[in-house]
């Protein structure tokens, strides 16, 4: 098990065991860094982040607790607003609702309304667990619920190199963070150097430099993006494809460094279309790079239904070909 | 079993308590006096548009947060609701810094931007006071559970109203608290009324403390608007707490004052529930009760009185002198600074 053990240097890890790496490194420096959650002990978490973990840390420190959202959130920031740093978990990202309150009324206000005298290093970590058939209670992409709350920075990393290094930041970072994964990123393997440094929060990464358009993706439409890229490149349409990584804080500057190169912007992510992360980073372009733009922004999005169970789960989503199809509008080439 | 405050005209003063010597009889005297005097400051200024938004007194219920807060050590840990200024003080934060606190002013404890229902000074122990309804009460847990993991001898006290009893954090934390036995104290300030729904309508049960019985906790209740009571049981939850043997729920039944908050506008003429709490005020109550026990002559006592008013007059004085934060400071502390 590659992250089960911090002294194997790896040049290929998935993003699970990237995760996990930095986690059980954390854990070997911080004596008191605790983890909460519901099936996270002897069972390793519902997707198998965490296995290993208990059995280096043993229950004390990895706490299997009972099944309530609130006050697993809840009992998260007590322990960090003691100064011990706590890792919680939501086992879907749908569940957050149930402990909502904690998070935006308490975890993300109480640095602020205490003038500072308090400070919350509590990570959620909670997976996106979008097209596996689980239906409309258990599919959502809900970050941008959290881009609302001032107060609580959202992290959202497409590969395992970018897990790790995120990690690590959240890991020293003294705020309240919500970790946002991909159940079907878990698996994706990719390079990671283990001796990089962390990666800043508000840094993009220009997945695919590009001339003509600008695909801004997130999570797991970052890869269907390059695939669409590559696809248009095959028809000398020349895109640039953007992770930003950190949705709170957003690296504005990268993506209007872009739009001044391509002056065309799609924004693809598998969260609805209505009010999400696009919406948000439209608005932004309009006011910051309005001059930048040769056609209206494109939002590359789930359709605004609750996620259906089976097979037509497909027409909800966004894909590949959602986005050619966007860039093609960008592009003037079809309407 | 349900222990009402007793009237003031009807209280028996029982026998004096043995563990208690005189000056820490009249320290309990004076921490409710100073509350009392707080408070009555407090409601003043609001009246006179020195504090914005509402302000929720502790009128009435001095004889719960006097007693509760003379059982800990200076480095047990408090929680508290929006009615919590009295923990604030009495946890050691001072009169001036709560009150220009509640006056928005930069040298209010947390620089003014709390107000009065979010104070917080973890350099006395005070973690937070909250304006969510038992928004905390899981925190409060989660700040035991911690005291747990560094191995330490603390104790949180948490306190909560009626109201709060019903919401599903409560019951999460019952539970939470009773499976990892962390050192928790539970204080429910049954009120008997939570805004304007009386618990007639509101609890299916008379006692809250059955709800923690129900999770295997031990639960008292108590005559709130008596600090002995109160500090007896108080005391006995602590130093369960202490000794490692887990959470314990106190419920001190006692009488709002006339009305939710400073602001609130519903629900007619006040003047029925100012009755009420008056006629079951503990200070008087507990004076007639020194007196009994021959603690401080009527000299000693109203000196306390005077004293405390003085306190609590100062605080206004000093916070109306003080500035509102700079308009540049609404973007400060949105975020903890991260290591360079």
């Amino acid at each position: 098990m590659v992250g089960g053990d911090n002294s194997t240097v790896s040049t290929s890890m998935t993003m699970s065991e990237a995760i996990n790496h930095a986690i059980g490194e954390a854990m070997e420096r911080d004596p008191q860094l605790t983890l909460l959650g519901q099936d996270i002990g002897a069972y390793g978490g519902t997707f198998g982040v965490y296995r290993g973990l208990f059995d280096r840390f043993g229950p004390q420190r990895v706490i299997d607790g009972p099944l309530c959202e609130s006050g697993t959130i809840g009992f998260g920031i007590g322990i960090a607003v003691s100064g011990v740093r706590c890792i919680a978990e939501i086992e879907f990202f749908d569940f957050v609702g149930v402990a909502m309150d904690q998070i935006f009324n308490q975890a993300a206000k109480l640095h602020y309304f205490t003038g500072g005298k308090l400070t919350v290093p509590l990570t959620i970590r909670t997976p996106i667990v979008s097209r596996m058939g689980m239906g409309p209670q258990h599919s959502q992409s809900l970050e941008a619920w959290f881009m609302h709350i001032p107060g609580i920075k959202v992290v959202i990393p497409s590969q395992a190199d970018d897990a790790l290094g995120l990690m690590r930041t959240a890991l020293t970072d003294p705020n309240p963070i919500l970790f946002v994964e991909n159940v079907r990123l878990y698996g994706r393997r990719g390079p990671v150097d283990v001796d990089a440094d962390p990666i800043p929060f508000g840094s993009a990464r220009v997945v695919r430099e590009g001339t003509d358009a600008t695909v801004v993706a997130l999570s797991g439409m970052v890869h269907e993006a390059v695939v669409a890229a590559d696809r248009l490149a095959e028809r000398g349409i020349s895109v640039e494809v953007i992770d930003p990584r950190t949705i709170v804080p957003l690296d504005m500057d990268t993506i209007l460094t872009s739009l001044a190169k391509t002056m065309r912007l799609a924004v693809a992510h598998d969260a609805h279309k209505s009010g999400g992360f696009g919406a948000e980073l439209a608005a932004r372009c309009m006011e910051q790079g309005f001059d930048l733009l040769d056609a209206p922004v494109e939002r590359v999005a789930a359709l605004d239904v609750p996620i259906p169970c089976g097979p037509v789960l497909d027409e909800v989503y966004p894909n590949a070909d959602r986005v050619v199809e966007a860039v093609e509008r960008l592009m003037g080439l079809t309407r | 079993m349900t222990t009402l405050p007793v009237p003031v005209d009807e209280a028996q003063p029982g026998p004096r308590p043995t563990d208690l010597d005189a000056d820490a009889l009249l320290g309990l005297y004076r921490d409710m006096a100073r509350v009392r005097a707080l408070e009555d400051q407090v409601v003043d200024a609001f009246n006179a548009q020195l504090i914005p938004g509402s302000t929720h007194p502790c009128i009435g219920v001095e004889a719960i947060k006097a007693g509760a807060l003379s059982t800990l050590r200076p480095d047990d840990l408090v929680l508290a609701t929006y009615r919590g200024h009295g923990e604030c003080l009495l946890k050691g934060i001072s009169a001036e810094a709560i009150m220009a606190e509640l006056m928005c002013r930069t040298t209010g404890v947390n620089k003014g931007k709390g107000g009065s229902m979010h104070l917080s000074d973890p350099s006395v122990g005070l973690v937070s006071t909250n304006a969510i309804v038992a928004g905390h009460i899981p925190m409060a847990g989660g700040v035991a559970k911690a005291c747990q993991i560094r191995g330490t001898d603390q104790v949180v006290l948490c306190f909560f109203g009626d109201g709060a009893a019903c919401e599903g954090e409560f019951f999460e934390t019952l539970n939470m608290a009773q499976i990892w036995r962390v050192p928790l104290v539970l204080i429910c300030e049954n009120n008997g009324v939570a805004i304007s729904v009386p618990t007639a309508l509101s609890q299916a049960t008379p006692d809250i403390a059955d709800r923690a019985r129900g999770f295997g906790m031990p639960a008292d209740v108590v005559d709130g608007n008596d600090p002995i009571a109160v500090r007896a049981a108080v005391g006995a939850a602590v130093a369960r707490a202490r000794a490692g043997e887990g959470p314990s729920l106190v419920e001190c039944k006692t009488v709002r004052w006339e009305r939710h908050s400073a602001f609130s506008a519903g629900g007619g003429d006040p003047g029925e529930q100012r009755l009420a709490w008056q006629r079951v005020d503990p200070l008087p109550r507990f004076r007639a009760a020194l007196t009994a026990w021959d603690v401080g002559d009527a000299a000693t006592l109203d000196e306390i009185d005077a004293a405390a008013r003085d306190e609590a007059l100062a605080a206004r004085t000093a916070a109306e002198k003080a500035p509102h934060p700079a308009p540049e400071s609404i973007h400060e502390d949105v975020f903890a600074p991260t290591a360079p």
